[in-house]
């Protein structure tokens, strides 16, 4: 009698609110403490899980097999040889990198998340400031340094696994950037078979050609938002390279300027000259797609990285498999826009990623995940990763005997990486990234140069709050 | 809970009157009293507690933060106080996504699912049985399928290459969900939703006294007359019913996401997509919440007015 029927409500949601606040307070301190290095170093039964942008039978396949067939049993053996038992899991997806990342970071939020987890380059700063991952020293103590391997990791490949000067992770390698062609449409359309143009004009000419064609979209340069990362790294920065002008200088980002309205220039000289596919650019799917019509050769030229050849084309394990792709398919280094402009007076240009592999700091066992890692990186793992097949890892010592395997990864690493550039490792910059790829789109629906650049510019500002870090002109 | 709790009850309130009065006398019909009642509540507001009221003030608190997913703003988000709505107001992709949604609600709501479910349980009264169970049927697989199954469906009917409708009508390459974004997800939800109003109206016909009609039908009133001065007085509160329902199922659906992803660049991008996008995978929590909660107060107004125009009818 003596609570009102309110009161009493109003009792029972205050104190379930409070309980479930708890709760949540809760889960995210325990997923961002780093804690005690040493926790659960003596522990008999260990449970281990890695995430990766990986699935068997979907995308990257190789490399969700190397886990589940090499790296989960060897190390389990490994482990037992110490009296450990040793459970590990490999958690796969097989999504856009957005999407992963997303679930990503919402896995990491709510304090769960696998132990190890693959990372690209451009996300350990986002992930560094949101405390989701934390210094490798601090998670795993002194033992961080000690490893051998850090010798055989170039230092232009260890700052994919680095924000502000320390080592969050292990970088697993990097790319570089080109032009791939259809020899056989070349062929048709009169132009040679070794093609390599020395400036954009160049590329249009060709583009120009191939447009007689039927049934052929001329040049694929990825626009748009629904492409995401791959319209910046596959599309704008690559020709912004081509002007010698930085996306960042001395912390100021790239304003409405000459430069940035070049490079949508060039996007309106392609997707409104009708030597692209405006409409490929804008579906959900537009990418996958463009790698499907590269393959059955209804694209002539495509810029993408070398992950392209290995993982897309590839003969037998690709998601989009050429079989004749050793005959057909070509490469040429992407020219900046005029000889000699790109950055150092260079002729040809690239921009360069790659992935990296973080301890989540909320794990149970950081001395046992730092084992696995360190096994994941270790030249016998990477090798038996590639399997006779060739990529650019993060170890010199197995480039070095991996890459002559493949002439188009030699190429990459012997013409290509001395060129390259790599992303400006800055938290704002997913967010210019993403201005700039709604710049493209602009341009791709039909907006003038100079007008998308005017909006980029004011979209810029909307991220960082007024136009004092931004250079125009 | 009060099925299974009101059996035993009865009994108990019987023995009351024979035997001694308990020392506080329940006033209630099931006769548990005041304190047993609470208890027998209290799970049920619980669980309201913890999935529903505190969510939305979690909501409340979010969208007046810079709360992100990542980035410093993840580890310490800042109250910002009314910014993310001044900012969302202002914003032409939310009033974008505004407008989009008020074209899908009346498009695919009202005049889609409404429309169609009417005429459709009226026309289905005078055919032959099989031919409404055939009909009857199709259209409720339409609504039972689950969402994921039939938004793959209709990207293969509509897809630019090899799409079925493209086969049909032998327009190649037409990239209907690129041109016609908004009309393509508007059709969709139409054909997705029209069963619950049609089964809605079934049954709203069924309760008018057949009298009525023969009464109509003898004096000579034509069908159109039949249905204006019979039929719709009688189903009217249905039809407000039906349509207070679906415009706020509608306007709260995500379906189009499976679809269209909101795209191409945002023109099939209504509110919740827009809330989705900007939220989770553009990272801004904070803003997200906002908008959410603009949401919200769109959905009461809507319920109010459907809710007042109920209430007059009765009065």
């Amino acid at each position: 009698m003596a609570f009102s029927r309110t009161a009493r409500v109003a009792l029972a949601v205050t104190s379930v609110g409070a309980l479930a606040l708890a709760g949540c307070g809760g889960g995210g301190d325990g997923g961002t403490a780093a804690g005690d290095p040493q926790r659960g170093a003596d522990a008999k039964t260990i449970t281990l899980t890695i995430a990766g942008n990986a699935a068997q039978g979907g995308k990257n396949t190789r490399d969700a097999d190397w886990l589940v067939n090499y790296v989960i049993p060897e190390f389990t053996k490994q482990m037992a040889a110490e009296g450990v038992t040793a459970t590990v899991t490999f958690q796969p997806s097989g999504v856009d990198d957005e999407q992963y990342k997303t679930q990503q970071s919402l896995d990491m939020r709510s304090g769960g998340g696998a132990d190890i987890v693959a990372l690209d380059g451009i996300w350990v700063g986002e992930f560094a400031q949101a405390g989701y991952i934390k210094p490798l020293d601090e998670v795993v103590g002194a033992a961080a340094g000690e490893w051998d391997g850090w010798a055989q990791i170039p230092d232009s490949v260890e700052q994919l696994g680095s924000f502000e000067g320390k080592r969050y992770g292990v970088p697993t390698g990097t790319d570089g950037r080109v032009l791939f062609y259809n020899k056989d449409l070349f062929a048709k359309a009169g132009l040679p078979a070794q093609w390599q143009p020395a400036s954009w004009q160049e590329v249009l000419d060709a583009g120009a050609k191939l447009k007689a064609l039927p049934g052929v979209d001329p040049i694929q340069i990825n626009a748009g938002t629904a492409m995401g990362e791959a319209t910046t790294m596959q599309g704008v920065l690559p020709l912004l390279a081509g002007t010698a002008t930085p996306l960042n200088t001395d912390g100021k980002w790239l304003g409405d300027t000459q430069a940035v309205r070049d490079v949508l220039g060039f996007y309106q000289s392609v997707y409104g000259g009708g030597l692209g596919d405006p409409l490929l650019q804008q579906e959900a799917k537009g990418r996958d797609k463009s790698f499907q019509e590269f393959a059955a050769g209804q694209i002539g030229i495509l810029l993408e990285s070398d992950y392209f050849w290995r993982s897309v084309i590839e003969p037998t394990k690709g998601i989009a498999p050429m079989a004749d792709r050793d005959s057909v398919v070509g490469y040429a280094k992407i020219p900046a826009q005029q000889p000699g402009k790109g950055p150092n007076g260079q002729n040809f240009v690239s921009m360069s990623g790659g992935g990296m592999n973080a301890i989540n700091p909320g794990t149970d066992f950081p001395q046992q995940a730092w084992k696995l890692l360190q096994f994941i990186m270790s030249a016998d793992a990477q090798k038996a990763r590639l399997g006779g097949s060739a990529q650019i890892t993060a170890r010199d010592d197995v480039n070095a005997e991996v890459l002559a395997a493949d002439p188009m990864l030699s190429f990459v690493s012997k013409e290509v990486l001395p060129i390259t550039a790599y992303r400006p490792g800055l938290g704002e910059y997913p967010e210019v990234s993403k201005a700039l790829q709604e710049a493209t789109a602009a341009v791709v629906t039909g907006a003038a140069p100079a007008d998308a650049a005017k909006k980029y510019q004011s979209a810029l500002e909307g991220v960082l709050g007024g136009a004092d870090g931004i250079t125009t002109g | 809970m009060a099925l299974t709790a009101s059996p035993p009850a009865e009994p108990a309130e019987a023995a009351g009157v024979t035997k001694s009065p308990a020392p506080q006398a329940a006033t209630d019909a099931a006769g548990l009293g005041r304190a047993r009642a609470s208890v027998f509540v209290a799970p049920a507001l619980a669980l309201i507690a913890a999935f529903l009221v505190f969510p939305a003030l979690w909501t409340l608190y979010l969208g007046i933060t810079n709360y992100r997913l990542t980035g410093v703003a993840a580890l310490r988000p800042r109250v910002v106080g009314l910014d993310n709505y001044a900012r969302a107001l202002g914003d032409p992709e939310f009033l974008n996504s505004l407008w989009l949604t008020l074209l899908f609600v009346i498009g695919s709501a009202v005049i889609g699912q409404c429309v169609l479910g009417f005429v459709l349980a009226w026309t289905l009264r005078a055919v032959p049985r099989t031919v409404r169970t055939v009909v009857e049927l199709l259209v409720m697989l339409a609504w039972i399928l689950p969402s994921s199954v039939v938004a793959f469906l209709w990207i293969a009917l509509l897809d630019r290459d090899g799409g079925t409708l493209n086969v049909l009508l032998n327009t190649p390459g037409m990239a209907w969900l690129i041109e016609y974004p908004m009309l393509s997800v508007i059709i969709f939800n139409a054909w997705r939703g029209t069963a619950f109003s049609m089964l809605l109206f079934s049954a709203a016909l069924n309760g008018i006294p057949p009298s009525q009609l023969e009464t109509a039908r003898m004096v000579g009133a034509s069908g159109w007359q039949q249905l204006r001065d019979v039929v719709l007085p009688h189903v009217r509160g249905h039809i407000l019913t039906n349509l207070l329902l679906i415009s706020l199922w509608t306007f709260n659906d995500f379906s189009p996401f499976l679809i269209t992803a909101g795209g191409p660049n945002g023109r099939s991008e209504t509110l919740p997509v827009f809330v989705y996008n900007t939220a989770i995978p553009g990272g801004q929590l904070g803003f997200g919440s906002a908008v959410s909660l603009l949401m919200l107060l769109i959905n009461l107004v809507l319920a109010v007015v459907y809710l007042r125009l109920l209430k007059q009818r009765r009065a």
